[in-house]
């Protein structure tokens, strides 16, 4: 920041560092208040919104989960969702058999999803966590393999494909709650989403939490400490993967089914996506990315097949160029937004926007094109794409989009001097004033 | 019985020597840069699409050369305008990019040839059985195949041995903190390091292309397992990712072949498990079903017994 | 009686493939003493260091602390017996605040452990011996920053106040005033003292001036063997050590 633009060469901030602030419980009560009151508000009280935030709590758990590994301890996981499918598994077992009898009301089943994800956190972080860096990234994607190879083989656990269904209505009714209703689903999710933010939130203040920041920096100073790194990383795999199993187990109360592909690569790849979008250098930063990606998820697909090709685009660009996520975005403008200046940097970024949307457009467009042309080819070439009916067979929607990908990009490389200069401006200015 | 195993072996031969080109790349450039390059099966992917696509303008032979140079061309420019850019950030940024990178070419390529497989045809100079043992007769591309593998690992081999690069890389198989000290141009190396990796796995993916199903989804198939080869072989060596290649290659062939269930043998020794054990599903599993799961159980297995696999000594 | 030593040492050899860098160390170090390990560069100091320390095992001989044998121990168990080193390298937490670079060293010797259910801001035993060693290392003022980009004189400090702070009393501190200019190093002699003060301190030195100020005894280590072991005016004198070491550096 000290040449007055954002640039990415600023290494990405990492928690732990500012942790000895004081702590204020006003954002929890609020954030407590929010999601008790959101499913009431008008306009806000649809299925949908209640389903959509439902989701959205499941992501943020899990995203967590997965970035009390990688961001805390400096473990890279390729096959997290593991963890996620086997303590859905167990907590879809978990109501078969409350479905049979067992008396056990249905808002304890997450327990059943952290009991199973600690119970294959600890059996395959025995194994997995013998090893760090790059190595144990490597190994956790051959074990997610073996773990997808293997739910496909054992019908009876997994249930194939078609994967194991229970029923959340037909089992003992605490204070008269039957879970027939989405509202009902989303206080059940809601409530232990926040428990789980909570108490992760506490676990990166134990003796433990901090050591796992240390064994991420120096593991080898950590040993001449007292403490020996492999336990260490055992351990936080081993809470990881409760976590991701509480996950699993709302995601089984949720949908009432479990299938093959809650423990895949994609569910894996997603919760990778959604911390390093949020930002994996901040506690919060994963609840952020799981609350953007599971709405662009549903939303995007509505509307285009290729959103896996969007995420993807979405994913370099951050690693490029933004490589502490949207948590790290938030934090660089803090200070101008206390020292009020944020004005100084806004007809830059309002400068930005314009070129980048066409940008954006023309690339989608042939993107969109290509796309429909190679998935599917029976439907020929006139096609409808952003509102606009066109022949693909002529040359008009590939030049348009063309010129708008190239021409938006000049225009954006131009408009960069102007973001640059308001940041010189700001910067210049706090300086003089002497704010931190 | 004689016949499975005489093809079984020649098979797994292929098939490993196939995961051998692969891994050799990933061994080499990890190594040099410190990277593992998630990309690389896609990489192969891109060798086996683009050697139809050539192959279909200009004939397969030409296309064996200009497919691999083509993705090496790609390699470099991967190296020079994405990795070289989060280099600064660290290894797990690198290994992220290189990650989204295999997610992005996969969704390309579906783009561009869509998601069901290919005919990728083995040309018709490659098309006839070379020999007929007892029943079966062995295809003339297989034997191509283990050529072409075995040709690279003997002109790899010289490279290493007798040129400067070659000389230089070796060092780095070693010492790998020597490579920052080589001085000029070190960037400019690992391009080339790069670059040729990524086109051994393109020539890889162009001969592997007839053996393995062209479609979106190889690399995602694949790469699990070059990965398991490499920390069965130990990181960081190419002795060790040889013998890892051929083991499991071997090994799998095998095990495909075989028609065979734990319930069966159990039964050939006398022992029952009845239907409601709840082992019965386990042990019902016939080892051919079984055989992709082999690599990861290898997998596990040499984490329990050595940490650091075959002939590792790198750590991280 | 004399008292048990503190660090024994026997027969120690170590080789690096067919290169012997250690060759045959027998020495004793008396509790409370401050025993200095000085030598040609190349003689295997810090490769003893390692030893005893559990970085790397020897490969004869064996490493006994307090009377119990710890040859080829872990680092970490090694630690938790009461042996705490330094690096001649710093060797610390960069993206940690100063405060948690001390912190991290004190928890496991306060028996925190690996524990789940303990806030460390909370801890007062934790908090006031990270404040008190933050103190006596001078960077109480500078103990929010990360470690990373405090200054050379900064870090090294640091990395004795990590070494110190779990309270072991065998001390190993490797080359503590290498690169430090003269102030800085009469600075980081007087902390040393202040801070061995009832410990068992082993240190490697290069300069012969901090050496012979801070050391009850000294050892010269001499191609990975022990040539001498004596005080100071002793060592000074000793022929075979001038000709070996001290006399080379006078000419």
């Amino acid at each position: 920041m000290m040449d007055g633009r954002p640039s990415a060469a600023v290494s990405v901030p990492l928690a732990g560092v500012a942790a000895r602030r004081g702590r204020r419980a006003w954002p929890w009560l609020l954030a407590a208040a929010g999601l008790c009151v959101l499913p009431l508000v008008p306009g806000l009280d649809s299925n949908f919104v209640r389903s959509l935030v439902s989701q959205m709590g499941i992501a943020a758990v899990f995203a967590l989960s997965f970035n009390m590994l990688l961001g805390q301890t400096g473990l890279l996981s390729f096959g997290h969702a593991v963890y996620f499918g086997l303590g859905g598994y167990v907590a879809i077992h978990g109501m078969r058999l409350i479905n049979a009898g067992l008396p056990i009301p249905i808002p304890l089943v997450p327990l059943f999803g952290a009991a199973g994800g600690l119970f294959f956190g600890v059996l395959i972080g025995s194994v997995t966590t013998k090893r760090a860096g790059t190595v144990f990234a490597m190994i956790t994607l051959g074990l997610g393999e073996l773990v997808v190879a293997a739910s496909l083989m054992l019908t009876r656990f997994f249930g194939g494909e078609e994967g194991i269904t229970a029923n959340r209505t037909r089992a003992p009714h605490l204070f008269g709650l039957t879970f027939a209703s989405q509202l009902e689903v989303y206080y059940l999710i809601a409530f232990w989403a926040f428990l789980s933010v909570a108490l992760m939130s506490a676990f990166t203040r134990t003796p433990l939490g901090r050591m796992c920041n240390a064994v991420r920096d120096n593991p080898e100073r950590a040993e001449f400490v007292g403490y020996n790194p492999q336990r260490v990383r055992l351990l936080a795999f081993a809470v990881s993967a409760m976590f991701a199993g509480v996950a699993g187990g709302l995601h089984a109360v949720n949908y009432e089914i479990v299938a093959a592909e809650a423990l895949g690569a994609a569910r894996s790849g997603a919760v990778l996506l959604m911390a390093f979008v949020g930002g994996i250098g901040s506690f919060f930063g994963p609840i952020l990315g799981a609350m953007v990606i599971t709405w662009l998820q549903v939303s995007l697909s509505d509307y285009t097949t290729a959103w896996q090709l969007y995420f993807g685009i979405l994913f370099i660009i951050i690693v490029l160029f933004a490589p502490g996520g949207l948590a790290w975005l938030i934090a660089l403008h803090l200070p101008l937004a206390r020292a009020r200046m944020l004005h100084t940097v806004l007809p830059g970024y309002l400068a930005a926007l314009a070129p980048a949307l066409v940008m954006v457009l023309g690339g989608s467009l042939l993107l969109e094109i290509n796309y429909r042309l190679a998935t599917k080819p029976e439907l020929g070439t006139r096609m409808s794409l952003f509102w606009v009916a066109m022949d693909v067979s002529r040359p008009w929607p590939w030049i348009a989009g063309l010129a708008m990908l190239a021409g938006g990009f000049y225009a954006f490389r131009r408009s960069w001097a102007l973001v640059a200069a308001g940041w010189h401006a700001a910067s210049e200015r706090m300086r003089e004033d002497g704010a931190p | 019985m004689l016949e499975l195993v005489i093809f079984s072996t020649l098979n797994g031969v292929v098939y490993g020597l196939l995961l051998f080109m692969l891994s050799s790349g990933l061994t080499l450039i990890f190594s040099m840069m410190g990277v593992l390059n998630f990309a690389h099966a896609s990489m192969f992917m891109l060798g086996a699409y683009f050697s139809y696509q050539v192959g279909k303008l200009v004939g397969f032979w030409p296309a064996l050369v200009l497919a691999p140079l083509l993705v090496g061309l790609i390699g470099a420019g991967v190296e020079r305008y994405g990795l070289r850019h989060v280099h600064r950030h660290g290894h797990v940024p690198e290994l992220l990019f290189t990650f989204g990178l295999a997610y992005l070419i996969e969704e390309i390529v579906v783009m561009g040839w869509g998601r069901n497989p290919i005919e990728n045809r083995v040309p018709a100079t490659l098309d006839f059985p070379l020999f007929t043992l007892f029943t079966t007769s062995y295809p003339a591309y297989k034997a191509f195949m283990m050529a072409v593998s075995i040709g690279m690992f003997v002109a790899l081999y010289l490279v290493l041995k007798r040129t400067r690069i070659g000389l230089i890389i070796q060092a780095a198989l070693t010492h790998p903190s020597t490579v920052a000290m080589l001085g000029h141009n070190v960037p400019q190396v690992f391009m080339r390091v790069f670059a040729a990796g990524t086109a051994l796995a393109a020539l890889a993916g162009v001969i592997g292309g007839f053996a393995l199903l062209t479609t979106p989804n190889m690399a995602a198939a694949l790469g699990p397992i070059v990965f398991v080869v490499v920390v069965i072989g130990g990181l960081g060596s190419l002795g060790g990712a040889l013998i890892a290649s051929l083991a499991i290659g071997i090994m799998q062939t095998f095990a495909v072949a075989l028609d065979v269930s734990l319930l069966d043998l159990l039964r050939h020794a006398g022992v029952a498990i009845g239907r409601e054990s709840a082992l019965f599903e386990l042990a019902s599993i016939k080892i051919a079903q079984a055989a992709p799961m082999i690599p990861y159980v290898l997998l596990v297995l040499m984490l329990i017994v050595r940490p650091k696999g075959l002939l590792g000594t790198r750590e991280t | 009686m004399s008292p048990s030593p503190a660090l024994q040492l026997q027969e120690v050899h170590k080789s690096f493939g067919p290169t012997p860098i250690i060759r045959g160390v027998t020495l004793d170090v008396v509790a409370g003493e401050r025993h200095a390990v000085i030598g040609p560069n190349g003689a295997g100091k810090s490769t003893l260091f390692n030893i005893v320390s559990g970085r790397f095992p020897p490969t004869r001989g064996t490493v006994r602390l307090k009377g119990t044998d710890i040859t080829g121990q872990p680092p970490f168990e090694i630690n938790r017996r009461g042996l705490s080193r330094s690096f001649q390298v710093t060797n610390i937490f960069p993206r940690l605040s100063v405060h948690e670079n001390v912190r991290c060293s004190v928890l496991w010797s306060l028996r925190y452990r690996y524990s789940l259910w303990h806030r460390v801001d909370r801890l007062r035993d934790v908090e006031d011996r990270t404040e008190r060693i933050l103190a006596q290392i001078n960077l109480s003022a500078r103990q929010d920053v990360p470690a990373g980009v405090l200054t050379y004189a900064e870090q090294r400090a640091l990395e004795i106040g990590i070494t110190i702070a779990g309270g072991a009393d065998v001390i190993l501190l490797d080359e503590p005033t290498a690169g430090m200019s003269h102030s800085e190093t009469e600075y980081a002699v007087e902390l040393i003292r202040g801070l061995s003060g009832g410990k068992t301190l082993v240190i490697v030195e290069h300069d012969m001036g901090v050496v012979f100020n801070l050391a009850d005894r000294i050892s010269v280590l001499v191609y990975g063997e022990i040539i001498a072991t004596d005080t100071p005016d002793r060592i000074r004198a000793n022929r075979a050590v001038q000709d070996a070491y001290l006399g080379t550096e006078h000419h």
